[in-house]
């Protein structure tokens, strides 16, 4: 399976090829939307996609060692913010082109099969969902936790629970984040061409929806009760957020994004939320915490994308593209090479990442090992991902080669499809 | 869809070589040292707070009875073994703590209600009993059925407003930790959320989560395990429910006679 990323991700020479096609594209078109024309990837993309990778992972553990390593201890927001970020970005970079260049109709056919492919990884997680969760209910006993246990019940009318999974109503714990991923690409094709028409305008109907979602409690509703953990109809503002930045925004914020005000204001909103996270696992400090603020700032809402997570993000972006800059020696290091590697096959190793979790959970069920075999399977972990993104890499480029040469020169998602 | 078959083929090696991980650590777990003895401790900041029990303090000074209500779900029993879980200690810890006070404790057990559905008895409740101080222990039903969370907010609100309303101190408990449902069971936006009700209210808030991961993370009690019959559920009740009557007394700042 592809990653969404794959033209930026995919070998250098066919890249250079569609970007010079791209380019000549542009310039005849002349469209309202404009791709990066570069012959160089976006090294900076993968690597951070592949660290939402790891982070998400670690995340998703029990909490160990290796979990004060990651993001959302230091601040609001946390890798998921990166992770759908990075997507709509790839997302709309990958199936823009497609749209300028092959028109509405194949980009949309081609983003249907993605989310048929990103569908179909789903369901095969919770296939191993399904079999984890049977295993524990029929090996534990343990009366301190016999209410807990009730969470099993759904597993006497597996029917039901099946088929409300297939329809993306029935989501164990951790496994949110494909069902928005799937809902967002859903759209993918009328914000491109929404985007099209005219990329501010469409950014604006998103933050309008995102206002709306929020005034009006706006939410999908969950198997057997509940609501979507991630909320799309607020998440897409990121998504679309990064396929504006995709598309031309990026370029147009950069004078914003250079000023020296945009970054104190940003290291300084950092600070603050470093400090207000600090309260949270040195509840020793919480006094200092003024009152009002604690009232007017709790609870911050992940599951609708709380304003002050989102502007962590942002600030946390900004900060980025301003200390990184795209030409970083250190990107082509082979010290970084393994996160970027992750980074480009993201779908395969979210879905390990995912999987590689309930196994861990599983191994420290059965295992009662420290804080050392915690961290111990965290690492492993990782090991497993890098390892998993180097074959996988292997296969699109030694073992795939002559396949994917014929049939899908030039073929955005194809051209890692094959692997 | 012969990418789709690749990637199954590829996560099954992954599965392999996970197996081959997994084998590997259960050996090393077998030669560790056993764990300490479960002197349960719990840090001193999990144990106070900054809210107060004014009628508990009332109660006491006064030499009035103190009467305890506990409003729990199952994980407030054990079943079969009522006399040894949480609030039974808790009485006895109290009568302990305070041996000059009259100590009454009476439990009701809601097992399958969310927090929305307990608020609605409370009053009734309290006019029956007319208790001193609520214990009300609430959240894991709600996880459980992922209720909404605002809504989950909104209910502790109301039921804690409607405690203090009628008269009496209220002490929220939140939900156990459960490290093998965690999974399953998306503990956080809970947790979050009663914190949140506590502080606006200014209501003692009993972090059992943070308390039993606590003893976890050092090896009082391995709350992992599967193989333990009602053993562990009554130490961990036992050790509960004297952190709670600690708790309790520091809340209700009545320290110097805690010295025993």
């Amino acid at each position: 399976m592809s990653s969404i990323a794959d033209p930026i991700a995919g070998s250098p020479a066919a890249d250079a090829k569609t970007e010079v096609k791209a380019e000549a594209e542009a310039k005849v078109a002349a469209p309202a939307i404009t791709l990066p024309a570069t012959g160089e990837r976006e090294l900076r993309l993968d690597l951070f996609r592949g660290l939402a990778l790891w982070l998400i992972f670690i995340d998703h553990l029990p909490t160990n060692l290796l979990t004060w390593l990651t993001i959302r201890n230091y601040g609001f927001s946390d890798a998921t913010e990166i992770f759908i970020f990075i997507s709509g970005y790839t997302a709309a970079f990958v199936y823009g082109r497609a749209m300028l260049e092959g028109g509405v109709v194949i980009a949309t056919a081609r983003i249907l099969r993605r989310v048929w492919q990103i569908y179909v990884a789903h369901v095969f997680l919770f296939t191993i969902f399904l079999a984890e969760i049977s295993y524990v209910a029929t090996s534990f006993e343990n009366p301190l936790y016999s209410e807990e246990m009730g969470i099993m019940d759904f597993l006497k009318q597996p029917d039901v629970t099946i088929v409300q999974a297939l329809l993306l109503r029935f989501r164990p714990v951790n496994m949110d984040v494909l069902p928005l991923y799937i809902v967002l690409m859903l759209f993918l094709p009328l914000i491109l061409w929404l985007m099209k028409w005219k990329p501010d305008v469409t950014l604006g109907l998103s933050v309008v929806l995102y206002a709306l979602t929020w005034q009006f409690d706006l939410y999908l509703s969950a198997y057997p009760n509940g609501f979507w953990a991630f909320n799309p109809f607020a998440w897409q503002l990121l998504f679309v957020f990064g396929a504006w930045c995709a598309l031309g925004g990026a370029r147009r914020m950069s004078r914003i994004l250079s000023s020296n005000i945009t970054m104190w204001i940003c290291i300084v909103y950092l600070v603050a939320a470093f400090f207000v996270t600090l309260t949270w696992y040195v509840p020793q400090l919480g006094h200092i915490m003024p009152k009002v603020i604690e009232q007017w700032m709790y609870p911050i809402n992940k599951t609708d994308l709380d304003v002050l997570r989102f502007a962590h993000f942002l600030a946390l972006a900004a900060l980025t593209v301003r200390f990184l800059p795209r030409d970083w020696p250190g990107l082509k290091s082979p010290w970084l090479r393994p996160l970027i590697l992750c980074g480009q096959h993201s779908l395969e190793i979210f879905c390990l990442g995912v999987f590689l979790a309930f196994a861990g959970h599983f191994v420290l069920a059965e295992v009662s090992g420290g804080a050392a075999l915690h961290a111990l399977i965290s690492v492993c972990g990782i090991l497993i991902m890098c390892g998993m993104a180097w074959i996988i890499s292997w296969y699109k480029h030694s073992a795939d080669k002559g396949a994917s040469k014929k049939g899908a020169a030039g073929n955005a998602d194809l051209a890692g499809g094959g692997a | 869809m012969k990418s789709a078959r690749t990637m199954l083929g590829l996560t099954l090696l992954a599965a392999c070589l996970t197996a081959g991980l997994a084998a590997a650590p259960a050996r090393a777990g077998d030669t560790a040292e056993p764990p300490p003895p479960p002197p349960c401790d719990v840090p001193a900041y999990l144990l106070t707070s900054e809210s107060s029990l004014p009628k508990v303090t009332d109660a006491i000074k006064s030499n009035r009875p103190l009467n305890v209500l506990v409003v729990g779900s199952r994980s407030s029993t054990i079943q079969g073994n009522e006399a040894s879980a949480y609030p039974a200690t808790l009485q006895a810890a109290l009568k302990e703590a305070l041996p000059s006070s009259t100590i009454d404790l009476s439990v009701e057990l809601q097992g399958k209600s969310t927090a929305e559905e307990t608020a609605g008895t409370l009053v009734k409740l309290v006019e029956a009993k007319k208790p001193t101080l609520v214990i009300w222990q609430t959240g894991t039903v709600d996880a459980m059925r992922a209720v909404d969370p605002d809504d989950f907010r909104t209910a502790i609100n109301e039921g804690v407003v409607a405690l203090r309303d009628a008269g009496t101190d209220v002490v929220l408990v939140n939900l156990q930790y459960s490290p093998r449902t965690e999974t399953m069971i998306s503990a956080p936006p809970y947790l979050d959320n009663m914190k949140v009700v506590a502080q606006q209210h200014d209501v003692p808030l009993f972090d059992r989560f943070a308390i039993m991961k606590q003893w976890s993370d050092a090896g009082y009690f391995d709350l992992f395990s599967t193989s333990h019959g009602v053993d562990l559920a009554k130490k961990v009740h036992a050790c509960l429910g004297r952190a709670l009557a600690k708790f309790v007394i520091d809340a209700a700042h009545l320290g110097p006679v805690q010295q025993n």
